[in-house]
């Protein structure tokens, strides 16, 4: 059997938390950037509706989404310390970009918002936040194959691997553009499924295209994890090729071909599952190493006592958060999508 | 092992300054003080939003239950108004707080690894509540027209509830900086974690009183300074005087319950972390019948503090009760294990004397009126009020000066040495310069958009936002038809 290494113990289960946080990252905070990528991309003839059209679908939400990644964090520095520091320590310099391009985004995202008005602000603002939602899934990216690639390396705690090429070479660069496309499909899958007419037709488009870019993206990913990420390489072939790969493609394909026949709902269904399958895919490839390959998440659990009760944590968190979520997205991605001021501002107060 | 290194570098280190033996491990001490420098700008920036995310849900959530009692749209108005205001600051809050976040990781990789696992526990607790804030705070600015007066009345409390939770989690796992508990060292590993005991350690309540108190004392001084100018340039309506007068006398209330709640963490800090107490108090020499220096410059040469008033016995009273209570001072400690002095007797000097201001500007204002019999601040009083604007954020700023500049040089007391949690990735200084910068573009993107809100008029004589009752039911029954 495939699995017959893995220990179902307390630190998998924490393992598991971590991957549902970037997963729901992913789902959530990716095609927020998404969001981003398309407002720089924007084109055509309805090119500002496009760019409100987006603001409008994250504007409520896109603070809570963004809360996904702080989960993980504090996940990260609560259960398995050692990759938290080693990960900081590592991945320094994306990191900082990293977060040059979170303050970005978010800041500039609320200032066009509140200053439409004033068509320098609104312009250099939109650009602004478009460029940050752009650049930021990139290198979010690269941080992951850094993190498979197996290039990070520690002795005796410390790291003894280059700040940047672990980060900086072909495997984490195209994993970094496949985040990037994922996003893009996943924005317009979405925004497909709450607008009509023309503008419908404007993200189906994209939708497609980012489609066929990520489908000829993974075709060179694949290849190259052979000689740049073997521990994933190996544990693909050993552990998934008849479980989670073809689902995975077939999840994939049935999007494509759900956007291709307007069958919108479904297409987003499929496209969550595909990036849920494609992220627990890497997970299990890499099990049992956190960071490959000096790293594992028996070495980096922290104490039982603190994995239980971060567990309770987590329990007694999850019991508060998932109504009050359910409650955001019921209220704003209803039968009715939300209507927000111009470019996402709140509804307090129009002008 | 951490201890016994820590002990061997602290004796290595030149004594009552920065500085870092630069043989150890490549960090030099440009290094220690860029991070130092980048993670107190970064907290220091941050600290601000955070106060306005516990006190601003709270006005909104009393201005708008006043409209659904009074039906005075000037409350409304408010409500409305500082939404507006705080779905700008939130996000701000957001993202810097994302930066603080990866940068505990970027520049303090080692005291992560070594604090994560036994003080992770709030933290964890505080990713919930900001999640809940977050998530409620969306409802309530972009729910006005999608929800009943009460029902929007009511997703505003998670927001308050929650960002007062968020708050005081954080602080909590700052309080286990200053009092460390929870976890045994065994042959320098360590063992016997208790994360509920590493959460509620003994520092963590007085501190958490003290934040929460001093975020809803900021924010009302801060707001009411705003409505203060307004009335000093002639613009007395209801609007301005409904919002004055809430929180003048909220202020008040707070400012008083501050004191009480600072005078608990002084003695906190008397008893246990009596490095700090000597240097936040400017006292070098033990004794009894020791007096309150109030002001003055500590002069770390000369060991004394210069040119401050003194109070005979004030200091032996306020520390143990009595004129005979013996209170260490500096002297009493080795040089590398003391902070210096300066900025942590200015900044208590400044917290505490603008807590003092703000009770008396605020008492003067109210006990007026109150003679008076109706709300009619006088020109003087107005313009003290527009000068402590920015008192309470400063105060906490002073504040915060005080608590983590006084603990040095350890990042967990008596535990682990600040010098030894840097991390090794050199280039701190450009690090801290990019930083710093980025925070300035923010910081004048806002105040800028702040100030163009501040100039809009009032939505006073706009509609209520909200969804009309009949609507209400007739979305019900289409979506039960549906």
């Amino acid at each position: 059997m495939p699995w017959d290494d893995v220990t179902f113990d307390l630190a998998f289960v924490h393992g598991a938390i971590l991957l549902t946080g970037v997963v729901l990252y992913a789902v959530f905070g990716g095609a927020d950037f998404g969001g981003g990528i398309w407002d720089l991309f924007a084109s055509g003839p309805r090119k500002e509706d496009q760019r409100r059209e987006i603001a409008r679908a994250i504007g409520p939400i896109w603070e809570a989404n963004h809360v996904w990644l702080i989960f993980v964090i504090v996940l990260t520095f609560t259960v398995f310390p050692p990759v938290f520091s080693t990960v900081s320590t590592a991945l320094y310099i994306p990191l900082s970009i990293i977060l040059v391009g979170i303050t970005f985004r978010g800041g500039a995202f609320v200032f066009r918002a509140y200053a439409s008005d004033l068509t320098a602000a609104r312009t250099g603002w939109g650009r602004v936040f478009a460029v940050a939602s752009t650049i930021t899934p990139i290198v979010l990216g690269m941080c992951a194959g850094a993190v498979a690639s197996g290039d990070i390396r520690l002795e005796g705690g410390s790291v003894t691997s280059s700040l940047i090429t672990p980060w900086l070479s072909p495997f984490p660069i195209v994993i970094g553009l496949l985040a990037l496309v994922t996003c893009a499909y996943l924005a317009a899958v979405y925004l497909c499924v709450e607008t009509t007419g023309d503008l419908r037709e404007d993200f189906r488009k994209r939708a497609l295209i980012s489609g066929a870019v990520f489908t000829f993206l993974s075709l060179i990913a694949f290849p190259l994890t052979r000689g740049e990420a073997p521990v994933i390489w190996d544990g693909m072939w050993d552990r998934e090729i008849v479980t989670i790969v073809p689902i995975a493609i077939l999840a994939a394909a049935g999007s494509g071909l759900c956007v291709l026949t307007r069958r919108f709902k479904l297409a987003r269904m499929l496209a969550v599952a595909w990036v849920a399958l494609i992220l627990m895919g890497w997970a299990l490839a890499q099990y049992p190493y956190l960071i490959v390959p000096d790293l594992t998440v028996d070495e980096a659990a922290a104490s039982d006592a603190m994995l239980k009760a971060a567990l309770w944590t987590y329990v007694i968190g999850a019991i508060f958060l998932a109504p009050a979520l359910y409650l955001l997205f019921k209220i704003f991605k209803g039968h009715n999508p939300a209507a927000t001021g111009d470019y996402g501002a709140s509804t307090g107060e129009l002008h | 092992m951490v201890t016994e290194q820590v002990w061997l570098v602290g004796q290595a280190s030149c004594p009552g300054s920065l500085s870092h033996d630069a043989s150890d491990g490549g960090t030099t001490l440009s290094d220690l003080a860029a991070a130092r420098w980048q993670m107190g700008t970064s907290l220091g920036f941050h600290i601000i939003f955070a106060a306005l995310g516990i006190g601003l849900p709270l006005m909104m959530v009393i201005a708008e239950g006043l409209y659904l009692r009074t039906g005075n749209s000037a409350w409304l108005a408010l409500a409305r108004r500082w939404s507006k205001a705080f779905a700008i600051l939130f996000a701000v809050g957001a993202v810097s707080g994302t930066i603080l976040s990866f940068e505990l990781g970027l520049l303090w990789p080692d005291f992560m690894e070594y604090a994560g696992g036994i003080i992770g526990m709030p933290f964890s607790a505080e990713g919930f509540a900001f999640f809940i804030e977050a998530i409620f705070l969306g409802i309530y600015l972009y729910g006005w027209s999608h929800l009943t007066p009460v029902m929007h009345w009511l997703s505003g409390i998670p927001v308050a509830i929650a960002g007062a939770l968020s708050g005081i989690f954080v602080v909590a796992a700052n309080a286990w900086m200053n009092s460390p508990a929870g976890f045994d060292i065994v042959n320098g590993e360590v063992v016997n974690v208790d994360p509920i005991a590493a959460m509620f350690n003994d520092a963590w309540f007085q501190q958490a009183l003290h934040m929460t108190l001093a975020a809803y004392t900021a924010t009302a001084f801060g707001m009411a300074g705003i409505y203060a100018f307004g009335y000093l340039c002639g613009r007395r309506d209801r609007y301005h005087t409904s919002a004055l007068k809430l929180l003048v006398r909220i202020g008040l209330a707070l400012a008083v319950c501050q004191a009480i709640s600072g005078d608990i963490s002084a003695r906190w800090v008397a008893e246990n972390q009596p490095v700090k107490f000597a240097a936040l108090e400017g006292h070098f020499e033990t004794d009894t019948n020791v007096g309150l220096t109030i002001g003055g410059w500590p002069d770390p040469e000369a060991r004394e503090t210069k040119w401050g008033v003194q109070i005979p016995g004030m200091l032996s009273v306020l520390a143990g009760g009595d004129v005979n209570t013996e209170v260490k001072g500096l002297n009493a400690y080795p040089l590398n294990e003391q902070p210096d002095p300066r900025p942590v007797h200015l900044g208590f000097q400044v917290m505490v004397g603008l807590g003092v201001t703000m009770i008396f500007v605020s008492l003067w204002t109210v006990f007026t009126s109150w003679r008076g019999k109706r709300f009619a601040p006088t020109r003087w009083q107005l313009r003290a009020l527009v000068a402590l604007t920015p008192a309470g954020f400063i105060a906490i700023e002073a504040g915060w000066i005080v608590t983590e500049v006084g603990r040095q040089p350890w990042i967990i007391q008596d535990v682990m040495r600040t010098e030894d949690a840097v991390t090794e990735v050199p280039g701190q200084f450009a690090a801290f310069g990019g930083f710093t910068l980025l925070y300035a573009i923010l910081a004048v993107a806002l105040t800028w958009l702040l100030l163009r809100l501040a100039k809009t008029p009032p939505p006073i004589d706009q509609p209520p936002p909200y969804l009309a009752p009949e609507s209400a039911r007739r979305k019900e029954s289409a979506n039960a038809v549906g």
